[in-house]
């Protein structure tokens, strides 16, 4: 399994306090719509050493196209009023819910680099409310390479498959994941000790649930949309290069062409023609942008990882089963 | 006024509490803030809440009630259904300026829950309190208030209480830090937990055989239900379902793992072009 190179990155991982991970759960969960929609916020804290701090972070309300709103004086107001109660309220990323994993696109990159450009350390945090209610609290923090971040900001490139490869990116290079960490002060563990009792009796083994097939259908069909998306845009690149060619093709032939009358023309003693600019006659076609073809096979990579993931844990819940019942069970005698 | 509210309270609220105790001036012995939650007959789920600076001396107190409504407004663009339900502080007890605060908060919403965490440890536990104000005296003549002490219950949603679950594995690491583990690792877990309840279960079983411990028929009603769960399938059956479930599985991973080599290889061929 290709494992996520940690790249020179100034953050080596990150560390997430208690508050941060409850509030975010909050948050997707009261916006409720089984994780159809995005839900997003900001994540404040700060930089110590080579690990990024996430002290707390407060929800972005959801786009209501009929209120008149301001983001970013809502954004503003909120940290004033945080930074009065003595509340980090450095920026230090975003976070934001997916579903079922499918959350590499054009717009997570524009975003991601819009911070990672002014905010250096900052990651993005994945949260996948589905997973959670099964019972693994799913959240990674992302980042964009040091390479992506290059080429991504040379906005004058066309995204040309010459240069990616001069920038040497590959689905695999785009983003790295960063481990995180849950931290917590030690008056919040006094506390957790508090509500521990009262919270236990409901201790519930959801996760060595047996039935695995609605989950997986979902990824498989997800995964299947992302492959016919690459298969569209691979068509059209070649249809491209055909062009491409059929184009050079007829280039050569006007260019000997012209030559020939050339030569006639010499030796009929008559002026050459004048050279024609080649490229108004013959259009320069467009090389098609290959940005959305990585990103697209980056979202195919992440959905083949949450499969081998998930089908591992379920071998070793049908393990589980199995011992079950290779002792055929003796009835107790009380 | 019920006497009978009961105050449901989600662990984000108390993490806020604490956290905004740990960020407090120098000179505030305590911290106040709003809750914000739902009513629901009888019920309050108090789900959110923030702190309020404020000053407090011996004689006075003052508190930044612009804003309180500021911060609410700002949470109310998130989560428009929640509601200004009381308010709390930290510090052990109830105190005569609480009592101000509280007609404050009296005007905001019907009837406000006044609660305190317990952040001295006062007795070694961390106490969560909430109360009502209730008239007290005979009628006609002094009438004071008194806060009366609601019941408490901590609740959480589904999700909350796994990020709660992971979250108390922090405690006992002397790093005071989890670290995200990846999934096998947790039924791996949940294994363990298993396999100690199950031994719970069979050292008190072979207790009551060898008579050490009376037998409770209550008890032994609900380990035979226990044991007659697993069920009773003709080997043969399992082991078919078993295969057939992980050939599914396998074949899965298989192509998971075709379609990762396709995009590796294609990515060589299309730069290599």
């Amino acid at each position: 399994m290709a494992s996520r190179r940690t790249f020179d990155s100034p953050v080596k991982y990150v560390q997430i306090d208690g508050l941060v991970v409850l509030k975010i759960i909050k948050h997707c969960q009261e916006e409720g719509t089984a994780g159809q929609d995005l839900v997003q916020g900001v994540l404040l804290g700060l930089v110590v050493d080579n690990r990024l701090e996430i002290t707390n972070c407060f929800p972005f309300p959801r786009r209501n196209d009929d209120e008149d709103f301001d983001e970013v004086q809502y954004q503003m107001e909120m940290m004033r009023n945080l930074r009065r109660v003595n509340i980090d309220h450095l920026h230090v990323g975003w976070y934001q819910s997916t579903y079922f994993g499918g959350f590499i696109n054009r717009a997570l990159l524009d975003s991601q680099y819009n911070y990672q450009h002014s905010i250096e350390e900052s990651v993005v945090l994945i949260y996948d409310p589905l997973k959670t209610t099964q019972g693994y609290l799913s959240l990674k923090a992302y980042r964009l390479t040091p390479e992506m971040m290059k080429f991504y900001g040379s906005r004058d490139q066309d995204f040309s498959s010459e240069s990616i490869k001069a920038a040497g990116i590959s689905f695999e290079n785009m983003f790295t994941e960063i481990p995180v960490t849950i931290k917590n002060s030690h008056l919040v563990n006094s506390m957790l000790c508090e509500i521990d009792e009262s919270l236990n009796e409901k201790q519930s083994f959801d996760y060595l649930d047996l039935g695995t097939s609605s989950m997986l259908e979902k990824n498989l069909r997800l995964l299947m949309e992302s492959v016919d998306e690459v298969a569209i845009d691979a068509n059209k690149f070649v249809n491209y290069q055909r062009q491409y060619q059929k184009q050079n093709l007829a280039k050569t032939q006007y260019l000997q062409k012209r030559q020939q009358e050339n030569q006639q023309r010499i030796a009929r003693g008559e002026k050459p023609l004048p050279d024609e600019d080649i490229n108004k006659i013959f259009k320069p076609l467009q090389t098609p942008p290959r940005l959305d073809s990585l990103l697209i096979t980056g979202q195919i990579d992440n959905y083949c990882q949450q499969i081998g993931e998930f089908s591992s844990q379920s071998f070793g819940k049908l393990f589980l089963a199995e011992s079950l019942q290779e002792n055929p069970p003796n009835p107790t005698a009380t | 006024m019920a006497a009978n509210l009961v105050c449901q309270v989600h662990p984000v609220v108390l993490f806020t509490i604490v956290d905004s105790y740990e960020r407090r001036n120098e000179d505030n012995r305590r911290v106040i803030g709003t809750l914000l939650g739902t009513h629901d007959k009888g019920v309050v789920e108090v789900t959110n809440a923030f702190a309020v600076p404020h000053n407090e001396s011996e004689d006075e107190v003052a508190a930044d009630l612009e804003y309180a409504k500021n911060m609410f407004e700002l949470h109310k663009k998130v989560n428009p259904s929640e509601v200004i339900v009381g308010w709390y502080s930290t510090g052990p007890d109830v105190s005569e300026h609480s009592l101000l605060i509280h007609e404050y908060y009296s005007r905001e919403t019907k009837n406000p829950i006044h609660m305190t965490v317990d952040t001295t440890l006062r007795g070694n536990k961390m106490g969560i309190k909430a109360f009502i104000s209730t008239q007290i005296g005979t009628p006609g003549k002094t009438v004071g208030t008194m806060f009366a002490p609601v019941q408490v219950e901590v609740t959480s949603y589904e999700p909350e209480k796994v990020g709660v679950d992971v979250i108390q594995g922090g405690k006992s690491n002397p790093k005071r830090s989890v670290y995200l583990v990846k999934d096998l690792t947790h039924v791996e877990r949940a294994c363990g937990m298993l396999q100690q309840k199950l031994a719970m279960v069979l050292e008190y079983a072979e207790d009551v055989l060898a008579n050490r411990i009376p037998a409770d028929n209550v008890v032994g009603r609900f380990l035979m239900d226990l044991v007659m769960k697993v069920p009773q399938i003709e080997p043969e059956d399992f082991e078919e379902m078993l295969n057939s479930n992980m050939k599914d599985l396998l074949m899965v991973t298989y192509l998971a793992n075709l379609t990762r080599t396709q995009l590796a290889l294609n990515e060589k061929l299309s730069i290599a072009l």
